[in-house]
């Protein structure tokens, strides 16, 4: 018994370290769904908005939801600009072009900040306070933090299906996603509806990057690499370009990845991941929720 | 042997020793002073791995983000072989290259199914765990990394390796083997159905580029005396990636020059150092919106070219008269 009592406490946790996850990849999905461009740069736009909110908390005062509000604005900004400079006029040309211009944004977007803020890293401000609930005897808990991460990740999902699947921009959304082309003809506005995907992925990882200082209470410029790279994998293994796929597939990523600094060797923690990844794309390479596409000859 | 002694061969077999006696004779007389050898070697490294990467990537079409991987392969076993085993240096890099090749066998084969983006991620995975396991390893020192390694990677030894990758990978591409690469990186499909077995091929290139990434390993850390896993990680795979990308696709003297620029770019921008990893990310962001396709696209750079250019001003004074 005690024995799952620690299992479910590592769950607990690995769900909240998933749904940041979660909330990075559904950005990645999405923007490679509608351009089918790996945006290396997505983990940094994470990086700049728990920074954004860094600053927003010790120099507005604002607190905790002020501040995941300025740290989504800024993002949506960031990454709707980031868009129209460097990767619009590469719409046509080929896709691993489009990859390195990414990874240029990327270490711009790293350094810069390095170069205006140091590289250490520094601490999030405590704005909420600890309380823990004890479950089983107060053999498991969980703290009012990880309720906020599951809160307000799950409010954000499901205000994305919201938008996705009830609203115009939506709509566009799917049908340039489809066929662009098609979209077109049917007078769809392709830059705008790209610039709204950037922007609703851009607002997810700001959000997930102001969650993280909240959790882990300490931010770095450098910190969007790993998580970046982790969630890219997380929106593949739930199937790239679906949205339920993202979220599960970080969260199962999350989980993972906690049950093997629990019961195994946390140094092997991100082998495990990829090892993983490399598993299911052999056995199954569109993913848990992707759509086996035929090849059309 | 006839065939061997062609004008165009005799011009660049002349080029590369003049090439050869001059960096040698200045690195000799001390004109060329540590911090510039440092940068030749890791140009040459960098035209090792830059063409054995465009092979899988530019000319087979299989887009891979682990090739650090191979070279960290290749770095550790030499290292091994050497600082261990005591084994002479030229058997050590070829066992790293050896070893290297093996594991993109036994790598591509599973992994060469998938397809673009999803080979790209899957190799990128590939990479990470060799570079975690070696974090793991004990025997070759973990996370503090392997020391004590001899330095025995010269400008002679680098000229070679490099002569010789460049020559191989591109007698590969000219033979039926390279043009079968080619035409699986064209259409898939349709080099199936005129009996191109697109598997052998593509594993063909993988293993040929993970063998000279070896190579590239086994020289690096027996020029740097010690090599830690961290040092092999993605970046080092995204560094290697935008040399080919930034030369072009499918060309391998491409490959080559990028290789030199990106090396004389990053000595000049040891003067910034504050902002030289900004100013490297704005070059690649304005090159990549400017050429997409490379600063050579996917042509060569060849003695004919000039003959062309000679051609076209007879042409035009022809013209002229």
């Amino acid at each position: 018994m005690e024995q799952f009592y620690v299992f479910l406490q590592q769950m607990v946790n690995g769900i909240s370290l998933g749904s940041i996850y979660a909330l990075i990849a559904l950005g990645y999905t999405m923007v490679y769904g509608i351009i089918k461009l790996i945006n290396f740069a997505h983990g940094d736009i994470y990086m700049v908005g728990a920074f954004v909110g860094y600053f927003a908390i010790n120099y507005l005062h604002v607190g905790f939801f002020g501040s995941l509000f300025i740290a989504m604005a800024a993002c949506v900004l960031l990454g709707i600009l980031i868009e129209r400079i460097a990767y619009k006029p590469l719409r046509n040309a080929t896709r691993i072009a489009a990859l390195i211009t990414a990874i240029g944004v990327s270490f711009l977007l790293e350094y810069t900040t390095v170069f205006a803020l140091g590289a250490q890293s520094r601490a999030f401000p405590e704005v909420l306070g600890n309380i823990r609930f004890g479950f089983f005897g107060n053999k498991v808990f969980i703290t009012n933090k990880e309720l906020l991460i599951y809160g307000v990740t799950l409010a954000l999902m499901v205000l994305l299906q919201f938008i996705v699947k009830k609203t115009k921009t939506g709509k566009a959304m799917r049908a340039v996603a489809f066929d662009r082309d098609a979209a077109m003809l049917m007078g769809v506005n392709i830059d705008n509806t790209i610039s709204a995907t950037f922007a609703l992925g851009s607002a997810l990882a700001g959000a997930a990057g102001v969650l993280v200082g909240i959790y882990y209470s300490a931010i770095s410029p450098l910190m969007g690499m790993n998580p970046g790279l982790k969630a890219f994998v997380a929106a593949v293994l739930g199937g790239i370009g679906s949205i339920p796929g993202a979220a599960l597939g970080g969260v199962l990523m999350g989980v993972i990845e906690t049950m093997v600094i629990a019961y195994g060797q946390s140094t092997f923690r991100d082998a495990v991941a990829f090892a993983i990844l490399i598993i299911i794309l052999i056995i199954k390479p569109s993913g848990i929720f992707g759509s086996n596409a035929r090849e059309k000859v | 042997m006839k065939r061997l002694l062609t004008r165009q061969n005799m011009i660049i077999t002349a080029a590369l020793l003049v090439v050869y006696i001059i960096v040698q004779v200045l690195l000799s007389t001390g004109i060329i002073s540590a911090f510039y050898e440092t940068n030749l070697i890791l140009g040459g490294i960098g035209i090792i791995m830059a063409v054995s990467l465009n092979l899988i990537t530019g000319f087979a079409g299989q887009f891979t983000l682990g090739h650090a991987g191979f070279m960290a392969i290749g770095a550790y076993f030499s290292a091994v072989m050497t600082v261990k085993w005591g084994m002479p240096f030229i058997l050590s890099l070829l066992g790293g290259a050896c070893l290297a090749a093996v594991m993109g066998f036994l790598i591509g084969l599973p992994t060469l199914r998938l397809k673009g983006d999803y080979l790209a991620i899957a190799t990128l995975g590939m990479g990470e765990v060799i570079r975690v396991v070696l974090l793991n390893t004990k025997y070759v020192g973990g996370a503090a990394g392997l020391f004590g390694i001899p330095r025995i990677t010269n400008w002679t030894w680098i000229f070679v390796c490099s002569v010789v990758t460049v020559l191989c990978i591109r007698n590969l591409l000219w033979s039926s083997y390279g043009r079968a690469c080619i035409s699986v990186r064209e259409d898939e499909v349709a080099a199936e159905i005129m009996g191109v077995d697109i598997t052998h091929y593509k594993v063909l290139a993988f293993v040929v580029g993970a063998f000279f990434a070896g190579l590239g390993g086994a020289l690096y850390s027996h020029y740097y005396y010690f090599i830690q896993p961290g040092g092999f990680g993605f970046m080092k795979s995204i560094e290697y990636l935008v040399m080919v990308v930034l030369g072009g696709m499918g060309s391998i003297t491409g490959s080559v020059m990028a290789a030199i620029v990106l090396t004389v770019i990053n000595v000049f921008l040891q003067q910034y150092s504050a902002i030289r990893m900004i100013l490297y990310a704005l070059l690649l962001i304005i090159i990549m919106i400017f050429r997409p396709e490379g600063l050579m696209g996917s042509k060569e750079f060849s003695t004919a070219m000039f003959r062309r250019f000679e051609r076209r001003d007879d042409r035009g004074s022809a013209g002229g008269q």
